[in-house]
């Protein structure tokens, strides 16, 4: 948790993340509110407004008495929301650093090749 | 649905001619968690002590579960005051406070308590005087959260708990709240420990209410701007500025209110920093001398 961002939206984007890369597989039950809360030592309207935002959006589910759970299709959903916020979010920024220091686009896509060999490899 | 379960309005208390709360008007709703924030002198502890009956106030009105406090026992009986220096009859030890506790709160969990005792390790027997000011402060700690009373107040619960207790004290507030919601006022100049606990915050400086928002709408609602002076001046020319601080050229700047991201992209092309603000260093701000006065002024513009 930082603190220049709403608690509750970053509470919502550990979700999706936790979605995007597994550790909550679709189907599967999600802590509840109240874990949330004491896990994170967040008050728990703060948590219930971040789960929330996934209800909202319909990659989590609410099964009355139950609790709440991964929606089928919620990854797939999450990753193309994810790839459209891609370039204003990573690419921009690179590219106004790299505009500074005078890196041209043929320079950027050299250094993005051989740092993407160089993760493989490793 | 909310219930408010406390609304003050007009609430003015003076003590000669220095006025301690000064026409403040606010509202507590039911099972939230309150941060009452401001600086020593501000007026946090007058207010609680009003709101639960053991001031009168010279003006303005206080209902407390739709009634007056002062004069009535039923409201009395639900809400409990844990005060920074709680003094004990002069023989107590601490299971005299705990076996007394039952009879003032009808809520009382004593399997909750014991479980406190337990994880504040606190020596029941040994005399109050003898205590150290942390185990002192346990005890009031324990009462305030196994009373569970529908209104309960904590001013500045803490004094001389070490960091693991406080932290003992923050998991056991969120399980028991969660489990028992329930309406807690919490007075505290350890600010950033307890931000995320928040849901409301109610900042007092000089007897007067500087901030009243949900905890999530002041994070982030200000930011600092930190650069080359001309290109920092430059970019907060038309904003609220909470803060100013220099060092030769370099100027660093606070303002009042979130930058969006054409904004933030702007600031990165000006080459300046940007830097979240905390609730604590935001209450610094505001609550700093004499930049108060000039953010009240803002305010009412």
């Amino acid at each position: 948790m930082d603190d220049s961002r709403p608690i509750f939206i970053q509470i919502a984007e550990q979700l999706e993340n936790d979605i995007i890369d597994g550790t909550l597989p679709e189907g599967s039950q999600i802590p509840s509110i109240n874990e949330f809360a004491a896990f994170l030592r967040v008050n728990p309207a703060t948590a219930l407004k971040g789960v929330g935002r996934l209800v909202d959006d319909g990659f989590v589910e609410k099964r009355r008495g139950i609790g709440m759970f991964v929606t089928v299709g919620a990854r797939d959903r999450l990753i193309q929301r994810r790839r459209a916020e891609f370039s204003a979010q990573y690419l921009r920024p690179l590219l106004v650093e790299a505009d500074k220091l005078g890196i041209d686009v043929d320079d950027l896509a050299g250094m993005l090749a051989a740092l993407r060999s160089e993760r493989t490899a490793s | 649905m909310t219930t408010t379960v406390a609304r003050v309005s007009g609430l003015t208390k003076r003590y000669g001619d220095f006025t301690a709360v000064d026409g403040v008007d606010f509202t507590l709703e039911e099972n939230r968690i309150y941060g009452l924030l401001g600086r020593n002198g501000a007026g946090k502890t007058t207010i609680m002590q009003l709101l639960t009956g053991q001031l009168f106030p010279n003006g303005g009105e206080i209902e407390v579960f739709g009634r007056t406090p002062a004069e009535h026992a039923d409201v009395l009986r639900r809400l409990c005051f844990i005060a920074e220096s709680q003094r004990y009859p002069e023989d107590f030890a601490p299971r005299h406070v705990f076996t007394a506790a039952p009879w003032f709160f009808e809520n009382w969990d004593q399997e909750f308590a014991d479980r406190l005792i337990a994880d504040f390790r606190l020596p029941l027997k040994r005399p109050i005087k003898k205590l150290s000011r942390g185990q002192l402060s346990a005890v009031g700690v324990i009462v305030g959260l196994a009373s569970r009373a529908p209104l309960t107040f904590f001013d500045e619960p803490y004094l001389g708990l070490d960091a693991v207790a406080r932290h003992i004290f923050y998991d056991r507030l969120l399980e028991d709240f969660a489990a028992h919601p329930r309406t807690i006022v919490l007075s505290t100049h350890l600010i950033d420990e307890v931000a995320n606990l928040l849901e409301h915050i109610i900042l007092i400086d000089q007897g007067r209410i500087l901030l009243d928002r949900d905890a999530e709408e002041v994070r982030g609602s200000a930011t600092t701007i930190a650069g080359a002076r001309a290109a920092v001046e430059q970019f907060v020319a038309d904003r609220p500025v909470i803060g100013r601080e220099g060092l030769g050229g370099l100027a660093s700047v606070t303002i009042d209110g979130r930058l969006d991201h054409a904004e933030r992209v702007r600031a990165a092309e000006l080459g300046l920093e940007l830097a979240p603000v905390s609730l604590q260093q935001l209450i610094v701000h505001l609550t700093g001398a004499d930049l108060a006065a000039s953010i009240e002024q803002e305010a009412a513009a």
